[in-house]
């Protein structure tokens, strides 16, 4: 088994592993052991954060850490599940830059709150043309049909 | 005076280029005009640095709603007349963007446009067939 | 902040980037000379096309995401085509791999040469923007000859490629492979050597070691910074554990630094070319995928600027749940706030030009002081030729 992943295990009994293929990992843990885990993975192994997914689910938000290894090309997915009742997660940010931006983002698209982050404002969305409270990346999304006669 | 502008335009048309949410290829292929393969400083035309100075705009791109208060300054500024041509399919018709929540395009719902060059991205060849049917039309 | 934008007046500034103009994307805060701090302001560019992704087929995809990038248009099809083969569990045909990785370095070739062209732009060689935008002229034709077109050529899609490279073709590929070695062998020892091109690109810009992994850079951008990742080594995917080829890596993490690590590239991928067309083995150019069944899959690529990184999450249709794409440039751009403090304006321009932005853009720039309006981006590109002007008339004493 790969060390990092041994580790991890006895680090945190908690975290259920799934492994798609020998280079794909997918790590579930609580929402609280977030912090821990991530700073296990990025300051104690050295992996490097590709990117953060949001996904809107029945079950509610799943957001997933992508870590990368690359001395092994193995890529550890951690997943952790917000409520919607209770969006809010611990930010990665204060710590970590490289997660400032994903985070910001997931924002103001999905609608997850990141407790702690430096600056969480919008990053894509128009400052001018945009009601904060649409979020385009949840699965009730409408689109409304006057969006192709707007333009001013 | 207007017969002296026009017929500036059409000898030597000084071209901004402008691009709104665009992914860069027509953009790219517009700056590859200017290299050696295509070389259009032979017609005269020249890429300028402000849109006070153009004679032309290229535009490009599916407009986005950050960008489309700058798209509209910068016609303004634009003295006219001016000719807007419409380079890639996503300034004639917005594309595979047009179910995006933040695609607003295209050109023509804003700005008039005289002439449109589809392709994605349209051929530098195509390009300049399109700039020069725009002019002669003039 | 929005009422210091409604003051100042736009002014665009000139092709010298081939990206959008967009007013105050990048604020430069100056204290006299010097950068002190760097704002960036995204979104001029965003389509929405993780929103558009779940609307349409696994087939349609790759179109898609095609139109992400013009310059790397087919690592982004690459990434995602890996990612839903991923879910699905397959392995391509040796063929179809080889093809995937000779049409990558292919783009690789051309979006390097695109990016000295620029470099040399910004610090007024023109020169150099005109030899290397010519001789990628070269390799565009090989795209069209290949499949049909310069750009946006949809060679991926799930289960294989779509174009084959036919036994005469070959011919052409080396020709022009040839050329571009010689002429790029030709630019790199006249920018390597030319001492003004060295005073005005060494040292500046520099991002650290330390920096680079906590900003989680990626491409040449980390590489120029000693950070030994390569995505193409690491996660091996096409064909790139067949042939031999070296990832080419830097310490000193300066503008030349990473001007050096593209140059150099360009070499190691006519080298994989090379060993892929003469390893190219008959056989089948495609596996048909039946169906995506539920699961989730990640693909990932080295595009010329980075890492790009595609994840899909699949639950059994012909259409994803969900597709989060992530380009280079993305985490590279975040990086600047850090690379240009403590640099003079005119270096800046560089800086941020350095790390070859994609996705994003790059061409607005502007320099402010105590709030107020102090250069604009058309005046920041005249200060990087003053300063490659003055630097000449000091070699030449």
């Amino acid at each position: 088994m790969n060390e990092s992943l041994k580790l991890l295990i006895e680090r945190f009994p908690q975290a259920g592993v799934f492994e798609k293929n020998p280079r794909r990992l997918y790590i579930k843990i609580p929402r609280a052991e977030l912090t821990a885990v991530a700073k296990f993975l990025h300051n104690e192994r050295g992996m490097r954060l590709s990117i953060c997914t949001g996904i809107d689910t029945r079950e509610g938000f799943e957001i997933l850490y992508h870590f990368s290894e690359d001395k092994t090309g193995i890529i550890y997915t951690i997943k952790v599940l917000v409520p919607k009742d209770d969006p809010q997660v611990d930010s990665l940010g204060p710590w970590f830059p490289a997660a400032q931006w994903i985070e910001r983002e997931m924002h103001e698209l999905l609608g997850v709150n990141f407790t702690g982050h430096p600056n969480l404002m919008p990053l894509l969305t128009s400052d001018t043309d945009w009601e904060p409270e649409r979020k385009p990346l949840r699965r009730d999304y409408e689109q409304r049909s006057d969006i192709h006669e707007r333009g001013n | 005076m207007k017969d002296l502008r026009i017929w500036g335009l059409k000898k030597s048309p000084w071209v901004y280029h402008l691009a709104a949410a665009s992914c860069n290829n027509c953009d790219i292929e517009i700056l590859e005009l200017l290299t050696p393969r295509y070389d259009v400083e032979r017609f005269g035309a020249v890429l300028v640095g402000s849109p006070r100075h153009a004679d032309a705009l290229l535009v490009t791109g599916v407009i986005n709603r950050k960008s489309l208060p700058r798209v509209l300054e910068v016609y303004q500024q634009t003295p006219k007349p001016c000719l807007v041509i419409a380079i890639g399919t996503c300034a004639c018709n917005c594309h595979i963007f047009r179910n995006s929540y933040n695609a607003v395009g295209p050109y023509d719902k804003y700005i008039p446009v005289h002439a449109y060059i589809p392709g994605c991205p349209p051929k530098p060849e195509a390009m300049i067939l399109g700039v020069v049917k725009a002019l002669s039309k003039l | 902040m929005s009422e210091e934008i409604k003051n100042q007046r736009i002014v665009p500034i000139g092709p010298y980037h081939p990206l959008q103009e967009e007013p105050e994307f990048f604020k430069l805060i100056v204290e006299g000379e010097k950068v002190v701090d760097l704002e960036i302001h995204l979104g001029y560019n965003h389509r929405g096309h993780e929103f558009i992704s779940p609307e349409l087929t696994y087939e349609q995809i790759p179109f898609l995401v095609e139109r992400i990038c013009g310059i790397c248009s087919n690592s982004h099809p690459l990434a995602c085509v890996l990612a839903i083969e991923d879910c699905v569990g397959i392995k391509l045909p040796a063929r179809a791999n080889y093809i995937r990785s000779i049409i990558h370095e292919l783009e690789r070739i051309h979006s390097h040469l695109l990016w000295v062209g620029l470099a040399g732009h910004f610090i007024g060689y023109n020169t150099v923007w005109m030899w290397a935008w010519r001789y990628r002229e070269h390799i565009l034709e090989v795209f069209e000859m290949i499949t049909g077109n310069r750009n946006h050529y949809a060679a991926n899609k799930p289960g294989g490629v779509r174009w084959d490279v036919k036994p005469e073709q070959v011919p052409m590929i080396e020709a022009a492979l040839d050329l571009v070695e010689k002429k790029t062998m030709m630019l790199t020892k006249a920018v390597l050597d030319d001492p003004v091109i060295r005073a005005r690109l060494e040292g500046v810009g520099i991002l650290t070691r330390e920096q680079a992994i906590a900003w989680s850079v990626v491409g040449p951008t980390a590489r120029a910074s000693g950070v030994d990742i390569d995505v193409r080594r690491d996660d091996p995917h096409c064909a790139y554990d067949q042939v031999p080829w070296n990832v080419i890596v830097l310490p000193e993490g300066d503008v030349f630094a990473k001007a050096k690590v593209r140059l150099l590239e360009i070499f190691e991928s006519i080298k994989i070319i090379r060993g892929c067309l003469k390893d190219l083995s008959d056989g089948p150019i495609e596996i048909s995928i039946d169906e995506v069944p539920p699961g989730e899959g990640i693909g990932r690529t080295e595009a010329p600027r980075g890492e790009v990184f595609h994840y899909i999450r699949s639950d059994g249709t012909n259409r994803p749940l969900r597709h989060k794409i992530r380009a280079p440039s993305y985490m590279n751009i975040a990086s600047n706030v850090v690379a240009v403090r403590g640099g003079s304006i005119a270096d800046a321009a560089l800086t941020l030009a350095a790390v070859d932005p994609c996705y994003c853009c790059t061409e607005r720039m502007a320099a402010f002081e105590d709030g107020k309006l102090k250069f604009s981006g058309k005046e920041l590109l005249r200060l990087s030729w003053e300063r490659t002007e003055r630097l000449r008339e000091r070699f030449k004493r």
